[in-house]
């Protein structure tokens, strides 16, 4: 109160009596990092159709033709089973090929992957056999396969949750100084969760070999990316974290590879995480479910048949003349080989026992739980189906 | 499935106006009349908008009021429900949906810190007149995270109502009633009764009464099935095949679990001297450990019987080809009424 009134005779005296205020310089600010190399390009990296797809190796460009025939396929035959009743949903991935081949080619044996519920076929090209992919589609069990085998987490139903086990499992590996890297894959919609933001801040921190891979393939069910992000890309998030943000072009298999490969390396030398955005397009609808018609109009989807990852890929390798109709077919019929395969063993009844409901909750049972399998064992008994 | 179709709403409409409405379009209807009668209602969520949600239950809204009062918002469901309590703390009353059961989850810091306990936090300054509808339950087939039961969260939460309509009917009363409710609302949607259909007028909808009240669905005197939100169509069933057996039961459904109406429970476990609570969440740490609780300390002197429970069993929800083991079903309801002694009553 005091001062208060001290401060307000002041203001009587004449200007002159005052003396000068001298503001003390502020504390001096630098920033952490310099933000320019962690900036996206300002167009996303296309390699296929420009004068740097003749540097590409041919074997490269092959292997690359050949998974994404057989991830088209292998689309194409689990969308038809869904149809048949054989899955009870399939998220396909028809468009993203590319985005999903890279995401399995960039990594090791002993890397692990990190996939959303959309990205059944990352896990198939990465070795995951496609009848276990399918299982938590069809319903037999959430997670078919063990994951340690295959260095595959669990297929990923709530969106970007995974993200932050990526991060901790990363970290893991590198306190054990183990040179694993992982991947972990969102879709644009993802990035909008908390998890989004809190795993990349951790990673970004802990310098933890991990690369964010968001295929943003322009809608979550049916919200457009700009109801999504007011930010001028998705892989401009990287920056606010401390981390490099890459643009590509998801439908480039060449450049998705690329920027991929060159991620993790980067993650394995100790450079820490990369946030890398793919600009794709989802060609069917969010799942068997879904009515596209009601959110976006079919000339949209025509644009983007245009600029098929197959068609890119096969138009530079038969510029260069390295596709002729031998590889074509070896392909057409190694996809042919999986696709029936796939449907064969999917028309087959899973064989199931209800009792498994009890046998994986805790490692030992409880009391509660043996009551209630007993419980269930008699049902079954009377029914006659044990 | 379809549920009873004796509401006063059916038999207000007449026999010649009411025309078959399922649950989905009930629900819209009362978003749609509360959103034209008070401008301060707000529909907002993920994909209900254009789309008009995965279940069509907000089919029309944004084409009807505009995105901004029906809002599709990106998809955080912490946001949307942090969002929800800053539009509250404005005087807007925010009708939230959650996509599904297990989708709510990274929203509950929100809920249990902030909507829950605003209106204590505050000593009644702010209260929270949010809406929190959630699709929740199993019986449709949906992949993992698609079928959880969560009501036992909620109901644990003080502060939260926790309401679930079981019939068209009550699916537009609740929700109007939650929608004018100054206090939030917990608003479970079966998912499997989403298509349940009854002679619902929209027309000549019931009277919209406050949340908290049960109500009979079926007499009977040997013993009361005691339900709720998927499971009343189940109980029902059970009843008339009791019925065969000589058992004639009575079955209450609760519509809400918080308030808890103990004087329509009781005042029915009284005439019967026996009762079951029927639910599929988990049976452990359940609603109807508490209900049992309640029923047994209120009734114990009417009581011919344990009061007993058939529930989901204490597991993850099982994926949709062992779903049907999992689920309270007919057989199991009967069989624990038969449990009760049925023998030494009669
Ligand atoms: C936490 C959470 N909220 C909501 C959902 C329901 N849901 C499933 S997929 C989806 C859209 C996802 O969009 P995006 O992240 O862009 O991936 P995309 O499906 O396009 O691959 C939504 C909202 C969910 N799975 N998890």
């Amino acid at each position: 109160m005091d001062s208060l009134q001290q401060r307000s005779s002041t203001v009587q005296e004449p200007p002159g009596a005052v003396p000068a205020y001298r503001p003390t310089p502020p504390p001096a600010w630098q920033p952490r990092t310099d933000h320019a190399p962690l900036l996206p390009d300002a167009e996303p990296l296309r390699v296929l159709g420009t004068d740097a797809a003749a540097d590409a190796d041919p074997a490269l460009l092959l292997r690359l033709y050949a998974e994404l025939i057989r991830g088209r396929r292998y689309n194409t035959q689990a969308t038809a089973l869904t149809k048949q009743g054989r899955l009870a949903v399939y998220p396909s991935t028809t468009g993203q090929e590319a985005c999903e081949i890279a995401a399995a080619m960039a990594l090791e044996e002993r890397d692990w992957l990190f996939p959303s519920y959309r990205d059944t076929l990352a896990a198939v090209a990465r070795g995951l056999d496609p009848v276990q992919a399918l299982t938590l589609l069809r319903g037999d069990w959430h997670t078919g396969y063990d994951p340690h085998e295959y260095r595959i987490a669990p297929l990923c139903t709530p969106l970007a949750t995974q993200l932050p086990h990526a991060v901790g499992l990363a970290h893991a590996a590198r306190l054990k100084g183990d040179d694993v890297v992982a991947l972990a894959m969102v879709g644009d919609g993802g990035t909008s969760e908390g998890d989004f933001h809190e795993a990349l801040n951790f990673a970004a921190v802990w310098k933890a070999p991990v690369v964010f891979f968001v295929q943003n393939n322009g809608f979550a069910i049916s919200v457009p990316l700009a109801k999504q992000t007011a930010a001028p890309s998705l892989a401009h998030k990287a920056v606010g974290y401390g981390m490099p943000g890459r643009l590509v072009d998801g439908n480039d298999a060449v450049a998705v590879h690329q920027v991929l490969t060159e991620a993790v390396a980067r993650a394995r030398r100790g450079g820490g995480p990369t946030l890398v955005e793919a600009v794709t397009y989802r060609i069917d609808a969010h799942t068997n479910a879904d009515d596209a018609t009601r959110y976006r109009a079919a000339g949209e989807v025509e644009t983007w048949r245009a600029h098929d990852p197959i068609l890119l890929i096969e138009r530079e390798l038969t510029e260069r003349g390295l596709l002729d109709e031998d590889t074509r077919s070896a392909a057409a019929e190694a996809a042919e080989t999986m696709a029936a395969d796939l449907r064969e063993r999917m028309n087959a009844d899973p064989v199931l026992d209800p009792m498994d409901l009890f046998s994986h909750v805790y490692a030992e049972q409880t009391a509660q739980l043996r009551e209630q399998a007993a419980q269930l064992r008699a049902e079954l008994d009377a029914e006659g189906e044990a | 499935m379809t549920t009873a179709t004796t509401g006063p709403a059916a038999k207000a409409a007449g026999a010649g106006k009411a025309k078959p409405a399922t649950m989905a379009q009930a629900l819209q209807r009362a978003m749609r009349d509360a959103m034209a009668e008070d401008p301060t209602v707000h529909v907002m969520g993920e994909d209900v908008g254009t789309l008009g949600g995965v279940f069509r239950v907000t089919d029309g809204l944004a084409k009807e009021f505009g995105e901004d009062r029906c809002t599709d918002t990106p998809l955080a469901e912490a946001g949307i429900l942090g969002a929800a309590v800053g539009m509250a703390m404005y005087g807007l009353r925010p009708v939230v949906e959650m996509q599904f059961d297990a989708f709510a989850y990274p929203a509950f810091e929100q809920l249990i810190s902030h909507v829950a306990k605003m209106r204590n936090r505050t000593r009644g300054a702010m209260p929270m007149p949010i809406v929190i509808r959630v699709p929740y339950g199993g019986g449709i087939g949906g992949v993992e995270h698609h079928s959880d039961s969560s009501e036992a969260y909620y109901t644990a939460t003080p502060g939260l109502h926790v309401v679930t309509p079981a019939t068209v009917e009550d699916a537009y009363g609740l929700l109007r009633a939650a929608i004018a409710s100054d206090d939030p609302v917990v608003f479970l949607e079966p998912k499997r009764l989403y298509w349940s259909k009854s002679d619902w007028s929209p027309e000549a909808p019931a009277p919209v009464e406050p949340i908290g009240k049960a109500v009979v669905r079926r007499r009977g005197t040997g013993a009361t099935l005691i339900t709720y939100g998927p499971s009343l169509p189940v109980c029902l069933e059970a009843a008339e095949a009791a019925q065969a057996e000589g058992w004639d039961l009575e079955v209450v459904d609760l519509r809400s679990l918080v308030p808890f109406d103990e004087e329509t429970v009781c005042a029915s476990v009284r005439r019967t001297g026996r009762a079951v609570v029927v639910h599929e969440s988990a049976g452990f740490a359940g609603p109807g450990a508490e209900i049992v609780a309640r029923v047994t300390e209120r009734c114990f002197h009417h009581l011919e019987a344990p009061v007993l429970r058939v529930a989901g069993f204490d597991i993850p929800y099982p994926p949709p080809m062992l779903e049907r083991h999992h689920l309270p079903g007919v057989d199991r309801v009967l069989d624990a009424v038969a449990r009760l002694q049925w023998e030494a009553q009669s």
